[in-house]
């Protein structure tokens, strides 16, 4: 095959006020290939694409296209030259239609006028063609997650490019939409599209990508042809270290703790028009999966519990206790703790530094009056800053200026401040690099050894099975099946999602 | 010398920086235009000077200022009813001294018995306004625009559509002074809520509370918070601080002008929030940020009037005063001066790297 090069970046240097982010950085990428960008979180990665895609302008560096030297100052000058670009979090208008998130900025005119017709019409082929049937002219609101990345990916394959960038996509698509996602990709592959593909997923990198190019600290390790680099290799140059075996970290006396005493017991519990009445008996120093394809109610389920929707069926018994849980503030009272799916939209109090959204929580049970004091806060942040090494400038340090993973490192502060005996977390590794990943699950494992309940939502069964204990299987809103330890493997997880038995 | 650099840079980027300098700006200003703007003297037993006028006229901004500054934070928009909820407390206080009639020498009722009355319809005009934001979720621009243009035809209701004099000495003691203190009673007035607020967010968890709502109203529910309660809540207090300034207004003029006390004054209220460096579209706030603002505000009023400008010019002036102040405290301005100076500054800072 022969190599024509449709991207090339040379040293390309990035400095931010205090860091380096980007030192001689190169970067190639071939017509018709899938080539996956790597790294830890802070590695690089980001600030790559974004200089790419004009939103950050380089130090130093040049930038061809299809051996052309370009010079891209915003993100206009990115799609000129055929670079479009979808992101981690899906960046489109949430409150207008579909057909105008796709066609925004290039809507078809008549007379003059933006002709509605045809801009509706060329929406729904657009989808259809890649397998989505939705009604283009509802609100993106209306949709799921996963539905709005994919409209994402739409309008930028739609826009005539040469480079196509998937910051994450995958993070919050299920495996049916993952195919999806890929079958389309394999199509650009073919009309000679580039694709750079920035990803966690080990499993996907190798499913679609035959270059991998390494970030780390700001600077290149390599690129590598994906067949003959092994995934411990990977691995071990993202991190730059050996690479301790994530099957070691379970701990052997995870099966006798359904001897222990019931912490938590529902019954018939549910929220109208989210989640189907369920029981659910819960151990102390158990953890439990929660497994299901995206809007199976896996989040639900616990939202219910937790009182971020409101259960109006069924009781619920807390501690041997029947307690009505009527807010939020009702469950964290009685013990419990919830980290939400979506980081940035309900976990992260964005303008507010690391410690006080470590203290937030705690404060809110204390009440408006009983506030904690300066120098306690301190103690507080600078306890879980250490132990469970987030990585910040200082604790004053605003907490949207974390990496993602450090991000989420302190909405786990925030809660285990609160001494909690239910902790539910809700895709705690999502879009996090695989360092913080293990020492998520690990630190998981080790609450949970200390006789705290976890209740643990992901969407990677592999990660699940590595930390469960028992696991509860999701489908269409309803709890279609308990599996215990004896029986968690990859086939027979899969199977009760996807409802084998019929 | 570095250790000078280093502190001078530091300061620069202290959140209150930029408001303390836009003061001092307009106070250095009128220094020059004004030279005696600084003298302060005793006139029949009261301080008497510019600046003294500026600290006393400036009272009820800065209580105002209060109520927005939480109000802009929780709910990332604006009280516009402040002024209007002013006039229908000094029309419900000056009514029940009054008697229903529409001049008199002495009180009618127990004077503090009236003014908890007034404070009290404050209160209710705030939980309406609180209701509507944070309960039934109307843009607080929207709903506070209801006793915005209702309030001060309530206000004219009640008093009949007169202006209702109390001509007794102890209603004017909050507008003027207290016997023979040479310091106006509205400046203790103004120290006194500014005190009590102060206390109220160093010692309570209520400002780190009405921050995080504003910021993320989704997580502060998650982690426990009730954001419609808190919301209610700011709503209210801003009531109570519109009540409180309404007071004094009618206190200073002792009779209730429906029509004309605290016209306007809103946008001096919010202009005081904005230039404190707070963000109108809510979250982080500094209360001091608004006290200044509120007091600069009101230099640039005093400072124009001195100067000679009439009042009905007084509002193109103060128009392009502002603009230049907001523009100095924009990110953005310096981002578009930085662009210009661009070819410089990459040099120095290719020298930093390299040393």
């Amino acid at each position: 095959m022969k190599e024509e090069v449709v991207l090339e970046m040379k040293n390309v240097n990035k400095t931010f006020p205090g860091v380096k982010a980007l030192t001689d950085v190169s970067f190639k990428l071939r017509k018709g290939e899938v080539n996956a960008l790597m790294g830890e979180n802070g590695a690089g990665k980001s600030t790559l694409i974004k200089v790419l895609t004009g939103v950050y302008e380089m130090d130093e560096g040049e930038v061809y296209i299809e051996g052309k030297p370009v010079v891209i100052k915003s993100p206009q000058d990115a799609q000129k030259h055929g670079i479009s670009t979808v992101y981690q979090e899906v960046n489109l208008c949430a409150n207008l239609t579909v057909a105008e998130n796709l066609y925004a900025d290039r809507e078809p005119m008549k007379f003059g006028l933006i002709d509605w017709k045809t801009m509706n019409r060329k929406s729904q082929e657009l989808l259809a063609g890649l397998d989505i049937n939705i009604d283009v002219t509802k609100v993106l609101s209306n949709y799921s997650i996963a539905i709005q990345q994919m409209v994402a990916i739409a309008r930028a394959v739609d826009m005539d490019c040469k480079v196509l960038i998937l910051d994450e996509p995958t993070s919050s698509l299920d495996d049916q939409e993952v195919e999806k996602l890929f079958m389309l990709m394999e199509r650009l592959k073919k009309k000679g599209v580039g694709i750079v593909f920035v990803t966690h997923f080990l499993e996907q990198v190798y499913r679609i990508t035959e270059h991998i190019t390494v970030l780390r600290n700001g600077t290149l390790v390599g690129e590598y042809e994906t067949e003959n680099l092994p995934r411990v290799e990977l691995v071990a140059k993202m991190m730059g270290k050996s690479f301790d075996d994530l099957a070691d970290i379970k701990n052997e006396n995870a099966s006798n703790v359904k001897d222990n005493e019931v912490i938590l017991d529902a019954k018939e519990l549910g929220h109208t028009g989210t989640i189907k009445p369920f029981n659910l008996v819960m151990h102390k120093g158990e953890v439990i999966g929660l497994a299901g394809l995206l809007g199976s109610g896996r989040s639900e389920l616990v939202r219910s519990i937790y009182g971020a929707d409101r259960a109006d069926t069924g009781t619920l018994d807390f501690k041997g206790q029947k307690v009505l849980i009527g807010a939020p503030i009702d469950a964290i009272k009685h013990g419990m703790a919830y980290l939400p799916e979506d980081r940035k939209e309900e976990g992260i109090i964005a303008d507010l530094s690391v410690r006080e959204n470590i203290i937030i929580a705690l404060q809110a049970k204390r009440g408006v009056f009983n506030l904690i004091s300066r120098k306690e806060q301190e103690e507080f942040a600078d306890k879980y800053i250490d132990a469970i090494q987030i990585k910040t400038a200082s604790r004053e340090t605003l907490i949207k200026q974390l990496s993602g993973g450090n991000q989420q490192k302190v909405i786990i502060a925030r809660w285990l401040l609160t001494q909690p005996d239910f902790l539910i977390l809700d895709e705690p590794t999502r879009g996090i690099d695989v360092g913080t990943k293990t020492e998520i699950q690990k630190l998981v494992l080790k609450l949970a050894s200390e006789g705290m309940t976890v209740m643990f939502i992901s969407s990677e069964i592999e990660e699940m099975i590595r930390t469960c204990s028992r696991m509860i299987v999701m489908r269409d809103g309803r709890k279609v099946g308990e599996l215990d330890e004896n029986e968690l493997d990859q086939m027979s997880i899969m199977k009760a999602i996807a409802g084998g038995d019929k | 010398m570095t250790n000078k650099a280093v502190s001078l840079k530091e300061l620069r980027k202290h959140r209150l920086f930029m408001p303390i300098v836009c003061l001092i700006v307009v106070l250095l200003i009128n220094l020059i235009k004004t030279p005696n703007f600084f003298a302060v003297s005793i006139n029949h037993g009261v301080l008497y000077g510019y600046i003294i006028d500026v600290i006393n006229r400036g009272s009820e901004l800065a209580i105002l200022a209060i109520g927005m500054t939480l109000v802009a934070s929780s709910s990332g928009g604006t009280d516009i009813s402040v002024g209007a909820i002013a006039a229908v407390c000094a029309a419900v206080i000056t009514n029940i001294l009054s008697g229903g009639t529409d001049s008199v020498n002495e009180f009618h009722a127990p004077f503090l018995l009236a003014i908890i009355a007034g404070l009290l319809v404050a209160v209710l005009c705030g939980m309406w306004n609180g209701f509507l934001v944070a309960s039934l979720k109307i843009q607080p621009m929207v709903a506070t625009l209801i006793l915005y243009t209702a309030g001060r035809g309530i206000a004219q209701l009640i008093t009949r559509g007169q202006i209702t004099y109390i001509r007794v000495d102890a209603y004017k003691v909050l507008g003027s002074t207290i016997g023979n203190n040479p310091v106006p009673t509205p400046i203790y007035v103004a120290i006194f809520m500014i005190i009590i607020a102060s206390l109220f967010l160093r010692y309570t968890a209520f400002g780190l509370y009405v921050q995080t709502v504003g910021i993320n109203a989704k997580a502060a529910r998650l982690v426990g918070l009730n954001p419609v309660k808190i919301q209610f809540i700011t709503y209210m207090i801003c009531g109570l601080m519109a009540g409180i300034a309404g007071v004094i207004y009618s206190s200073r003029i002792y009779s209730c002008d429906a029509n004309n006390i605290g016209l306007n004054v809103e946008m001096d209220a919010i202009l005081a929030v904005a230039l404190g460096g707070n963000s109108l579209a809510g979250g982080r706030f500094s209360l001091p940020g608004s006290l200044i603002g509120a007091y600069t505000i009101q230099a640039l009023t005093t400072s124009l009037y001195a100067m000679g400008v009439s009042a009905d010019q007084l509002p193109v002036y103060k128009a392009i005063v502002v603009v230049i102040i907001v523009a100095l405290q924009s990110p953005e301005l310096y981002k578009m001066l930085r662009k210009k100076t661009g070819a410089q500054k990459k040099t120095v800072i290719k020298e930093v790297t390299q040393a």
